[in-house]
């Protein structure tokens, strides 16, 4: 599986100059030192790395694995071990959006394959494809996905991580149309739509820039900024709220709690 | 909400209402992952109760609430607690597993949008009481709208003084990341989990040492699942007999139901553990259509089907075990009449294929070989024999794989065949035209939307 990879050495720390990284400038240095300070041991930082990376690139590429190396001095081959075995981390170059489609078992069921399938064939690619130029506006990476833990809500697909609830056939294509003409519908749950570059920056655990912008320059959100709005962005479908509008409607508590619960005495020191 | 319910006449006939919202209990109210409305629905109260108590309290009461993990095994919580060392000589950790992935379970991504504080503050207090300084929690990448949310709650509990050094004047230490994972269903094992916040490929580890000898970095870990550590905070403020109140004896306490499938609503029911799929099922509005229930999953793919002969099993840890099953993640995957078992148990297969992390054979050889057999199958082309190799093949992976995800991918075949045999020989007898037009299922998938649409059954479907 890393055959599409391109690295020389297996030593570590060993920066070789063969691999020009200078497309990650100061700013995303930054970011990676921020990300690396997160934790108690640098080799932690990998994974959100790579996210920082593919919001840079649109994918994971040799600078960005030779990157990643640098920061944390692995070798070129132990960040491409890591980077091939998790299906988030893209080899081929990105669309401007990524949508991923559930097939899994239960949406399936429901029509999660069809619409896999007319997605497919209106957009004239498969699995990890893109139509469009990558990176261009309106250009589309379709996958299928495992479940994507919203099953209450099938058949569902994402775009950027974004979920799109109950969908249809149609309802699939009349999204991907629209986000083919450069229109961002709002997502049934999550933020205002962005693209995948940006949703990949939130990855790495930045969330600090008006969403939509792609800046990164790391300034704080105010009060109404677009981190704000995509905090806010919607979450509760009706079916998250069933048990409990239910139970609301019906009087139907658990038991009430006690005043004053005691803790259990300390247990007695061997 | 402090009215006592008890008597509802709930289908149940237990004491407690048929519904019992805890952990959901703030779900319908306005913004209420901020901690403006949490702090107002009595937030935060029970870590100024826990501070105030011994560390080693807190376990007793865990323990005597007989909290059980609510990641899929079912392990006491408590007990976990109680194997970390009690004189720290390294850093101990507290690893939130968020990265739900089993198919069907779909309770921790909106309860941690929904309410995302409810963690937080069973995360302190639950890392006050194993002496942790550090917590992680590695949500699902996919979970986008949670990492956010998190962050957010995360960075507003900072703000108030309730993370970071010395929480509420408390002299305790607390500092919680934050971190999304990269899409491997794997990442979801405790061991392999730890691999992979360690920025490594995602594999599990052998056991022993457990986390609570070894864990991240090698030093003392309990990993335990978002719901688990969620409840903390109303054990803390209830106590364990208000806790054990709900559910039975050996499975006490509420539970996430997410129902999905062919019902007339689904959604997350929280009621107590032992609830019935008859008395969810009524809550739900029934079956879709009113076309009859054909089979279920008590708590998940990985968990092995049920069928119509079930309705009134317990779904508590015991009851779905002594009926042949294991209660899993409470994922209630229904599916109605029309839904091939094969089919279904051919793509559950091709998600265990696509997932096994490839470090053992039986798993990594085995789930390729399941997939091409029933493929094959669905498709028409297979003899009788086939349901002896599968068997044969389910037989090599259970109990000889290194870790338990080679033993959930056999469970949808094995009990596939043990309930619905003749089905899988129907297909053998057929060898055409097994799969209905895609014209059809099409179609359906249009009108219907979710109801039939896009219909796998055709596939032998034994109407
Ligand atoms: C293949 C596999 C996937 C798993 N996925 C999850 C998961 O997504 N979330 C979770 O909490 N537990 C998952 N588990 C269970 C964990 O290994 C572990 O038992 C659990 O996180 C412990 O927490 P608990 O005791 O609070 O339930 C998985 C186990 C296996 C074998
Ligand atoms: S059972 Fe499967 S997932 Fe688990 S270690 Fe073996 S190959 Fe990996
Ligand atoms: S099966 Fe599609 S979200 Fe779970």
């Amino acid at each position: 599986m890393t055959e599409q990879f391109d690295f020389t050495t297996t030593s570590e720390s060993v920066v070789h100059p063969r691999v020009d990284t200078s497309v990650f400038d100061e700013d995303v240095r930054a970011d990676a030192k921020r990300i690396v300070d997160r934790y108690p041991e640098s080799r932690s930082a990998l994974l959100p790395l790579l996210h920082l990376v593919q919001s840079v690139q649109g994918h994971v590429t040799a600078e960005g694995m030779e990157f990643c190396a640098e920061q944390l001095a692995l070798s070129t081959a132990e960040v491409s071990a890591v980077a091939t075995f998790y299906t988030m981390y893209k080899r081929k170059p990105c669309g401007q959006h990524l949508v991923s489609v559930c097939t899994n078992t239960l949406c399936a069921a429901l029509g999660g394959d069809a619409i896999y399938r007319g997605l497919s064939e209106h957009l004239g690619v498969g699995h990890e494809e893109t139509a469009g130029t990558p990176g261009e506006q309106g250009s589309i990476t379709l996958e299928h996905a495992e479940c994507l833990a919203a099953c209450d809500l099938g058949p569902v697909l994402q775009v950027n991580y974004e979920y799109y609830d109950k969908q249809t056939s149609q309802s699939a294509q009349e999204l991907v149309e629209a986000l083919q003409r450069g229109e961002k519908p709002a997502p049934s749950r999550g933020a205002p739509l962005t693209d995948f570059r940006s949703a990949e920056r939130q990855l790495a655990g930045f969330f600090d820039e008006p969403a939509g912008s792609g800046a990164g320059d790391g300034q704080p959100g105010t009060a109404d900024s677009g981190a704000r709005q995509a905090v806010h962005g919607p979450s509760a479908a009706p079916e998250t709220l069933q048990g409990a509008r239910l139970a609301h409607e019906n009087g139907w508590t658990a038991p009430a709690m006690p005043d004053n619960a005691e803790l259990p005495p300390l247990p007695e020191k061997k | 909400m402090t009215e006592a319910n008890a008597q509802q006449g709930s289908p149940a006939s237990r004491e407690t209402a048929p519904l019992t919202p805890v952990l959901t209990r703030r779900w319908l109210s306005p913004e209420s992952w901020t901690l403006s409305t949490y702090e107002q629905l009595e937030g935060y109260t029970a870590l100024r109760t826990a501070l105030r108590a011994d560390p080693d309290q807190l376990v007793e009461l865990v323990k005597s609430a007989g909290l059980r993990g609510r990641g899929g095994a079912g392990f006491p919580a408590g007990v976990k607690w109680g194997f970390m060392p009690k004189e720290p000589s390294k850093p101990h950790y507290l690893v939130i597993n968020a990265d739900e992935g089993e198919p069907g379970t779909c309770k921790d991504v909106p309860l941690m949008m929904a309410d995302p504080h409810s963690l937080i503050e069973g995360c302190i207090i639950a890392s006050y009481a194993m002496r942790a300084n550090h917590c992680m929690i590695y949500v699902r990448g996919e979970a986008l709208h949670c990492v956010r949310r998190l962050h957010h709650a995360v960075r507003e509990a900072y703000d108030a003084g309730y993370l970071g050094t010395n929480v509420l004047g408390s002299g305790f230490d607390l500092d919680i990341v934050v971190h999304a994972g990269a899409g491997a269903y794997i990442c979801g094992e405790e061991t392999a989990l730890l691999d992979s916040l360690e920025g490594k490929r995602g594999q599990p580890r052998l056991k022993p040492p457990f986390p609570a000898q070894a864990g991240l970095y090698s030093c003392p870990t309990t990993v335990n699942n978002v719901e688990t550590i969620a409840s903390v905070p109303y054990i803390v403020n209830g106590g364990s007999d208000w806790f054990r109140a709900m559910g039975r004896e050996k499975s006490p306490g509420p539970k996430i139901y997410s129902i999905s499938g062919h019902v007339e609503n689904p959604g997350q029911y929280e009621a107590p553990l032992g609830t019935t799929l008859r008395e969810l099922l009524e809550l739900a509005g029934g079956m879709k259509d009113g076309i009859p229930l054909k089979f279920w999953t008590p708590g998940g793919s990985s968990t092995p089907l049920f069928t119509a002969d079930h309705l009134d099993v317990p779904l508590d840890f015991e009851g779905a075990t002594e009926a042949g099953s294991m209660l899993g993640t409470t994922a209630l995957m229904i599916f109605n009449e029309t839904v091939s078992v094969p089919w279904a148990v051919m793509k559950w297969t091709q998600f265990y294929e696509h997932e096994s992390c490839g470090k053992c054979t039986p798993c990594r050889e085995g789930c390729f070989w399941l997939a091409q057999v029933l493929e094959r199958m669905v498709d028409g082309r297979g003899t009788e024999e086939d349901i002896d190799t599968l068997l044969d093949v389910c037989d090599n992976i259970l109990g000889r794989s290194f870790c338990a995800l080679g033993d959930g991918a056999v469970s949808p075949i094995t009990s596939g065949i043990k309930y619905f045999r003749e089905e899988f020989l129907a297909l053998c007898d057929r060898n055409e035209g097994a799969r209905g037009t895609q014209d059809e299922r099409d179609d359906k998938a249009g009108e219907h939307g979710r109801s039939q649409a896009g219909d796998p059954a055709l596939a032998g479907a034994a109407r």
